[in-house]
């Protein structure tokens, strides 16, 4: 069966409808993504599928006793609480040492369990919270905008991170898209929103597609920058520091 | 041992520190400070009416601390401007306490001794009360601790492990009342906020992770509570007061040590 399935969902804060009539399942081991506009329903979908937000109308079903691997997009994290890598792993179920140490490594940040978390830099933090999240064993692994706040270097190292993780784990993987212009090539499905579904279908269907070219194609020209993984220089590691090289991007429409 | 006032006053101080060490830790990480002060002003209205009512003033003051806590999350919850509701509620809960307090037919009541607590006239009873009402607190965090950190940091991702924010968010709204209930009899109404923060505050200097900043919490609060009563005694100072002072002043000492830390880090 499906993971998640929404059947005819409409979610609204207050009166006003930000999310209506949207039907999708999450199935074993695909990568979808979720793109739109500001304010089009994106994290409002994401929430609702969580169970984090009620539905106003329609329904949610999540697989009974379904292993949730969820990237926040931010944490109310300050220097009042400290909070050391190791502790953060380790919440909320207890993990051994041995295996906070592999999550790390495997998100390729390793040996930061001494580190406060408020010391991290934006790379490191990402990591740290994918690494948390695949503690649990995931089935899903949902990210609400993973990339935000990385550059691209940064961006496309943590995709190439995820398709791994997918391709070792078969666990599927739900993310929101902050940045409309990169997508993972190794997405399985790109499902636009806009208040609805708009179009979906493999990056580059969605790509060309007129309701995609509607929405995006104004300041962009259309274009649907895809991160392939051909240029695998340096940073395989989620480095952040700033090259002082221009970054070739590849883009294909 | 229980014999002496002193001493009485000494573990009535260390009792409410066990309590209040911890909770101030979830009061200074999900920014609740406004939140414990109306809860503890609201507890005058408890003693009014517990008085009122010739019923034990633990109860009234728990029964009033936690509607009013419940009533301040559910605002909460519907988006209301959280200072503003609060602002109003803490010194309208007060005004009205004190109002009626006025009413009280044919009863002195002496309201200093709520406002700010009075410490050295614990009785053993009443510090059996307070060992009690802390060890509940402390039963209720710990129980619920890994929850109640993961849901601090994030709603959505206590959600996503299972957890219920709801649930955990009422298990801290409970243990603030208590607390409040343990604490008027030490610290008094007015200074309980205080004994929440300041000794959490002060504590973060000291730890690496939530669990060290909980425990170092607990550690200066009975500090402050015995060195505040020594205080006292030698300086003829008000107990509940002298109490949050010597707080107040390992607060500023941690500030030192703090920026000493970073500038070795």
């Amino acid at each position: 069966m499906s993971l998640i399935a929404a059947e005819d969902l409409t979610v609204c804060y207050g009166d006003a409808s930000v999310l209506a009539h949207v039907t999708l399942a999450i199935e074993p081991g695909e990568i979808v993504t979720l793109v739109g506009p500001n304010g089009s329903g994106k994290s409002t979908l994401l929430h609702a599928l969580l169970g984090t937000l009620p539905a106003a109308g329609g329904r949610v079903a999540r697989k009974p006793g379904l292993r949730i691997g969820f990237v926040p997009q931010r944490l109310a994290l300050d220097t009042r609480m400290p909070l050391t890598v190791r502790r953060f792993l380790s919440l909320p179920a207890r993990q051994t040492a041995a295996a906070i140490g592999a999550a790390l490594a495997r998100t390729g940040v390793p040996g930061l369990e001494g580190r406060q978390m408020t010391a991290l830099s934006g790379g490191q933090f990402q990591r740290a919270l994918l690494a948390r999240a695949l503690l649990a064993r995931p089935e899903i692994l949902i990210l609400d905008e993973p990339t935000q706040g990385l550059d691209q270097p940064g961006a496309a190292s943590f995709y190439r991170l995820i398709e791994e993780v997918r391709n070792e784990t078969g666990c599927a993987v739900l993310m929101v898209s902050h940045d409309l212009h990169v997508v993972m090539s190794a997405s399985d499905r790109v499902i636009c929103l806009n208040g609805h579904i708009c179009c979906e279908g493999t990056p580059t269907t969605v790509g060309a597609a007129p309701e995609y070219r509607a929405l995006f194609g104004l300041g962009t020209h259309g274009a649907l920058a895809l991160y392939r993984h051909e240029h695998d220089h340096a940073h395989a590691h989620g480095d952040d520091h700033r090259h002082d090289h221009p970054e070739p991007q590849e883009e294909t429409v | 041992m229980l014999d002496d006032f002193f001493a009485r006053a000494v573990l009535a101080g260390i009792g409410t520190a066990l309590a209040a060490g911890p909770l101030g830790a979830f009061v200074v990480w999900r920014r609740m400070a406004y939140f414990g002060d109306a809860t503890a002003h609201a507890s005058i209205l408890g003693v009014a009416l517990a008085l009122g009512f010739s019923l034990p003033v633990f109860w009234g003051t728990l029964a009033v601390a936690l509607a009013m806590a419940l009533a301040v999350a559910a605002l909460a919850g519907q988006g209301h401007a959280m200072d503003t509701t609060l602002g109003v509620l803490a010194h309208s809960a007060l005004a009205f306490g004190l109002v009626a307090v006025s009413f009280l037919p044919g009863v002195r009541v002496d309201l200093s001794a709520y406002l700010f607590g009075d410490i050295l006239a614990v009785s053993k009873a009443e510090l059996a009360t307070i060992w009690a009402g802390a060890a509940a607190v402390l039963g209720l965090l710990v129980w619920r601790w890994s929850g109640l950190l993961t849901a601090t940091l994030s709603e959505d991702l206590a959600q996503a492990a299972g957890l219920n924010p709801a649930r955990e968010r009422l298990v801290l709204t409970l243990a603030l009342a208590l607390t409040v209930a343990v604490a008027i009899k030490t610290v008094g109404a007015l200074l309980i906020a205080a004994m929440l923060i300041v000794p959490a505050v002060a504590a973060r200097a000291f730890a690496r992770t939530p669990e060290e900043m909980a425990v170092a919490a607990v550690i200066l609060g009975a500090l402050s509570a015995a060195g505040g009563l020594a205080a006292s005694l030698a300086l003829d100072t008000p107990a509940g007061p002298s109490i949050v002072a010597a707080a107040a002043l390992l607060f500023a000492a941690s500030l030192g040590i703090g920026a000493a830390r970073r500038r070795r880090a």
